[in-house]
């Protein structure tokens, strides 16, 4: 237990003690998104019967959870990777188990603290409403975690800052940016939108936001049940990964 | 007796190349050992697969005891290891390295021998430098105090003192030394061959992932008169 515990503290210090740029940069960018989009589109644009830019913060919200939460254990893998400082954790007697829950625990912590910076920061342009907390906190806990688990999937196996940046343009990006952040799936074509319920990231947003005004576009029992399947299997193949050392223990 | 560290027919790939090729061998309890070789022989190979660091294609691998694979917690416990490469975590300071580490073995509040380490390595003036600020040779201290924060009975130092002045590779084996005395078992990989027949009581030399020749020091040496260490190592390794 204190090897897990030391093994989060580490990973929560090191993306504090550059916060300026783990958490407070993100908080900004959210910012931005929002101050241009509901800039151009708030007088012309209502989503489910809320104003355009109450609609878009809570998808910025949880766009920000999961790209940090990401960000966090993919970076400190590979950085730890690269510079041979992976030796570290690799000597002491931790379990693959409580290995995975530090890294996934201090990715989360990241990415939960960028939700509430940006949270905090748009309260000051529109008054948002919570109609379900329990599904907010459901859905941001589960989907952050997933997005750790992802990132420790592609920081064990990208060897170069490269891969895993293609890892993280290519797919995590479209992801995300393409799940509804920006605008319900019901204003798509008949095609894009059946293209949007393969997903996953679109159920994360959605029930989400379900949480906050508690209309979405399909159920949140649903949505739920997507993204914790999800998260369900990324963790076992994670946790397998670990355990049989792949590319980590050669 | 069960010995310290137990290697018995290990086997390593990396594609076609065999890494190591069947090695044996037993280190006792308490014993000063010596690994040595030329770039390529497999010493660092066969500490990595000891340390779990790399998994060996066949064999067993044990140290006071226990499995490295099927046991891996206690046997990490066990084991202190000084890596070869020059790695460091460049967000913490060389105490917060420590504490760190120490909890990374289930140690709480290890302040106390932290700092005997740190007074022994003559480290206790960096204690708060951060670890980029560090020299080579200083950075190469805490790699060595790293590996000893758990108090591991078996303490493996690959090359230790590659890049560290005359004076520091003193103060260090007189440490080590003081550490074989009280009873931990010192494996030591090195390409300074007079420390090694300094230091060292029984020496095993590598080469192309074999074990070319193992007895005690002394044996090594009076198999020819007069040689050094070095010309026993030179004509091992020239042997068909």
């Amino acid at each position: 237990m204190i090897g897990f515990w030391t093994l989060f503290l580490k990973e929560v210090l090191r993306f504090w003690k550059v916060a300026f740029q783990t958490v407070a940069a993100p908080v900004l960018t959210a910012l931005l998104y929002l101050l241009i989009f509901s800039h151009v589109l708030d007088a012309h644009v209502r989503v489910h019967g809320v104003s355009y830019t109450s609609f878009l913060i809570p998808g910025l919200i949880m766009m920000q959870v999961l790209q940090n939460a990401f960000a966090n254990s993919s970076s400190s893998l590979i950085q730890a990777k690269i510079t041979g400082s992976i030796v570290f954790v690799l000597l002491p007697p931790i379990s693959y188990g409580a290995f995975f829950a530090a890294y996934v625990l201090a990715a989360l912590l990241r990415g939960l603290m960028v939700g509430v910076g940006v949270l905090l920061a748009t309260l000051w342009f529109v008054e948002l409403q919570v109609a379900a907390p329990g599904w907010i906190i459901a859905f941001v806990v589960v989907s952050g975690a997933l997005f750790a688990a992802l990132g420790m999937i592609a920081g064990i196996w990208a060897e170069k800052f490269d891969q895993l940046a293609a890892f993280q343009n290519f797919l995590i990006m479209p992801l995300t940016m393409l799940s509804g952040v920006f605008y319900s799936i019901y204003t798509l074509p008949d095609f894009w939108r059946g293209v949007s319920h393969y997903n996953p990231v679109f159920y994360m947003i959605d029930g989400f936001r379900y949480g906050f005004f508690g209309v979405s576009d399909v159920s949140p029992l649903l949505s739920f049940g997507v993204v914790f399947a999800c998260f369900a299997g990324v963790t076992l193949l994670t946790l397998e990964l670990l355990r049989r050392g792949w590319k980590l223990r050669n | 007796m069960t010995p310290a560290v137990s290697i018995i027919d290990v086997v390593k790939h990396f594609g076609p190349l065999r890494a190591l090729d069947g090695v044996s061998l037993a280190i006792a309890e308490g014993e000063f050992f010596g690994l040595l070789g030329p770039n390529g022989a497999g010493k660092t190979t066969l500490i990595s697969a000891l340390a779990g660091l790399v998994r060996a294609d066949c064999g067993t691998l044990k140290v006071m005891g226990h499995d490295v694979v099927g046991d891996f917690r206690a046997a990490r416990r066990l084991l202190g290891v000084v890596p070869q490469e020059l790695v460091f975590d460049p967000f913490f300071n060389v105490r917060e390295t420590l504490r760190i580490q120490s909890g990374y073995f289930g140690i709480r509040r290890n302040d106390d021998w932290i700092d005997e380490i740190l007074a022994n390595l003559d480290l206790s003036a960096k204690a708060g430098v951060n670890m980029r600020r560090l020299s080579g040779g200083m950075k190469r201290r805490v790699l060595v105090a790293q590996a000893l924060v758990h108090k591991p009975p078996v303490i493996v130092l690959d090359e230790p003192t590659a890049g560290v002045d005359v004076e520091l590779r003193q103060g260090l084996w007189q440490f080590i030394r003081r550490l074989n005395a009280e009873g931990h078992t010192i494996v030591l990989t090195t390409h300074y061959l007079e420390e090694a027949e300094a230091l060292c009581k029984r020496i095993a030399l590598m080469k192309e992932g074999r074990i070319a020749a193992l007895d005690t020091t002394a044996n090594l040496l009076a198999g020819q008169p007069g040689a050094s260490l070095e010309d026993v190592f030179i004509r091992t390794m020239h042997a068909s």
